[in-house]
């Protein structure tokens, strides 16, 4: 393996791994909540709420990590708050890449929740409290069951989208070996070097990864169906 | 358990389209029939009394219990009320088979004690060899039978019905009929019944709401408002009586059964009951007639001693309907215009009664 991949493409790899699992973990914690907002919620800025959900799918991600460099910055709110609880900067550390990350592959998690939550209807959720189930009882023995295939597309679609990060990660995480240097940072290192080679088996890798999840992803919503 | 759980209600609700603003109070345990047409507002007074209204606003109170009480900003979540609903549409969980359905409401129960068994709720709906299946492998009378079985198991201090047979085929109708004619008995507590049938309210009802544009505007016994000329289902194609009678005598080679009510004496078609078992008895009012003097040259055998109360009008103009008295049961009779003048029809007068046809549940 090495004789393809040099011990900086493993440190990328395991790197990129380790970002791709802390988001996915953490936006399925988060986004839960929010997709259930969006998915229940009468107010009236819930339109407002769904197009800034959104907004990672179209705006460039230089765009996205221009503004997170800016508020991340010594005079940014964001830099200003954790340099205040003793954080220190973010830009340019891992902290501040799963920060990214988590904004740029919010709705590839948020939007199959919220449309799963949507398409469950409220009629389960009021059989379930008529039968004696509490709110969060409900929550985890009929809602999650019913809309576990938008689980899995959430966690399959952030985990792989975050792996294939690459204009956030340039713009605030820089370059840094087992801090911010992930895949597709390496691979346009080896395509500017031009290591060819070391660049195909990487893009090659990442290729086949992408193709694997979905083709996972597909199969296992297609099983879903059948029952 | 049942002594003083009567249920009484004070709710209102404005939906953009329909206010509601029922009141009443319901007896301790039997069904108690919610009627009226569509859209008069019986599906949402059932969910406010369920909680699932959330801008529903008013008191709720069950026996001793307070369920809801917003001059005191008392509210009860649903899942802390000793209900059960079933839906109008099938509303089993599609990831859990049937047992597992059955078992989500029974590990839930609200209430200390669990008076109905697993086994006594799948052998009274008849769903034993159901238990492994999934509701997307059920027809629809199946998952109405699971959902009902699921709704008992909840060990609910008030059963509410929604329409639970709109969606199952006559043959199921029938048989699910014939099973919750048994729970009043069985259960001993409170059941509202939404229905628009009213076949399914004279074979289950013994307290009638009656629901029109959001407000109750008639609630009594079944037979007291099926013959309320004032309300409009004394002057439906099915209007007529329920009679609570009982098994006198089977008569074998004539294959006829004598029953008896307040008022006198039936000859039906055997009724397979024994003796001095109750049986309910609906007269359709276009199945009585009228005669000055016992008939002895008549093919109908039921024959009954009756005094006119009233005389109303009918939406069909040729027809008017005459409330007759026998004994203390109040009967319907619905003759033509023609006939009253002919027999010269008055209030207080003493007549024969011709009962053409007795339906028996």
């Amino acid at each position: 393996m090495s004789q393809y991949l040099s011990p900086s493409d493993l440190d990328a790899i395991w790197l990129t791994l380790r970002l791709a699992f802390t988001t996915t973990v953490l936006l399925l914690l988060f986004g839960t909540p929010l997709a259930w907002w969006l998915a229940h919620s009468r107010a009236r800025w819930r339109g407002a709420v769904n197009a800034l959900v959104a907004l990672p799918l179209i705006l460039p991600p230089t765009v996205l990590g221009f503004y997170l460099l800016v508020a991340m910055g010594p005079n940014g709110p964001l830099g200003r708050l954790t340099s205040e609880i003793g954080l220190g900067a973010l830009p340019f550390t891992f902290a501040g890449l799963v920060i990214g990350s988590l904004i740029y592959s919010l709705p590839f998690v948020v939007q199959p929740i919220r449309d799963a939550f949507i398409a469950i209807g409220p009629r389960p959720l009021e059989v379930a409290a008529t039968l004696g189930a509490r709110p969060l009882d409900a929550f985890f023995s009929v809602v999650f069951p019913l809309a576990r295939p938008g689980f899995l597309t959430a966690t399959v679609l952030g985990f792989a989208h975050t792996v294939g990060e690459f204009g956030v990660v340039l713009m605030i995480g820089g370059n840094i070996p087992n801090e911010t240097r992930v895949v597709a940072i390496q691979i346009y290192d080896h395509v500017e070097a031009l290591e060819y080679t070391q660049a195909h088996w990487l893009a090659g890798g990442l290729l086949v990864f992408s193709f694997l999840v979905l083709l996972a992803l597909h199969t296992l919503n297609d099983r879903q169906a059948q029952r | 358990m049942s002594g003083n759980s009567a249920l009484c209600f004070d709710l209102a609700l404005d939906l953009p389209q329909l206010k509601i603003r029922a009141a009443a109070t319901l007896p301790a345990t039997g069904v108690t029939a919610l009627f009226g047409a569509s859209g008069s507002g019986k599906t949402t007074l059932l969910r406010m009394l369920a909680g699932l209204e959330a801008t529903g606003r008013g008191q709720i109170r069950l026996g001793a219990s307070c369920w809801q009480d917003d001059t005191h900003k008392r509210r009860l979540p649903t899942h802390q009320r000793p209900l059960a609903y079933v839906f109008q549409e099938a509303s089993l969980f599609t990831h859990l088979n049937v047992r597992e359905n059955l078992s989500f409401g029974l590990t839930r129960a609200r209430v200390p004690d669990r008076t109905i068994g697993f086994h006594d709720a799948v052998d009274w709906l008849g769903i034993g060899h159901l238990l492994d299946r999934l509701p997307s492998h059920l027809s629809g009378g199946e998952r109405q039978r699971v959902a009902i079985a699921r709704a008992l198991l909840a060990q609910p201090r008030l059963l509410l019905m929604d329409e639970p047979l709109s969606a199952v085929d006559a043959d199921g109708r029938d048989a699910i009929l014939d099973t919750l004619e048994q729970l009043p008995e069985r259960l001993g507590i409170p059941i509202i019944y939404v229905s628009h049938s009213i076949e399914e309210i004279t074979r289950l009802a013994d307290h009638l709401l009656l629901m029109s544009a959001g407000r109750l505007i008639a609630d009594g016994p079944t037979n007291t408002i099926l013959t309320r000329c004032d309300l409009p289902l004394a002057h439906g194609a099915h209007a007529g009586v329920v009679l609570q009678a009982r098994v006198v005598e089977h008569l074998a080679h004539e294959h006829l059964t004598r029953l008896a009510f307040d008022g006198g004496e039936l000859l039906v078609s055997t009724v397979a009951r024994p003796i001095d078992v109750s049986a309910r008895v609906r007269i359709a009012a276009r199945d009585v007639a009228i005669a000055m003097s016992a008939p002895t040259d008549s093919s109908v055998i039921n024959h009954l001693r009756a005094d006119i109360v009233d005389i109303n009008d009918d939406p069909n103009p040729a027809h008017c309907l005459v409330r007759l008295r026998v004994g203390k049961a109040v009967l319907l009779a619905r003759i033509t215009r023609h006939s009253r003048q002919r027999l010269a029809l008055q209030p207080g007068m003493a007549v024969w009664a011709l009962v053409k046809g007795v339906a028996v549940r």
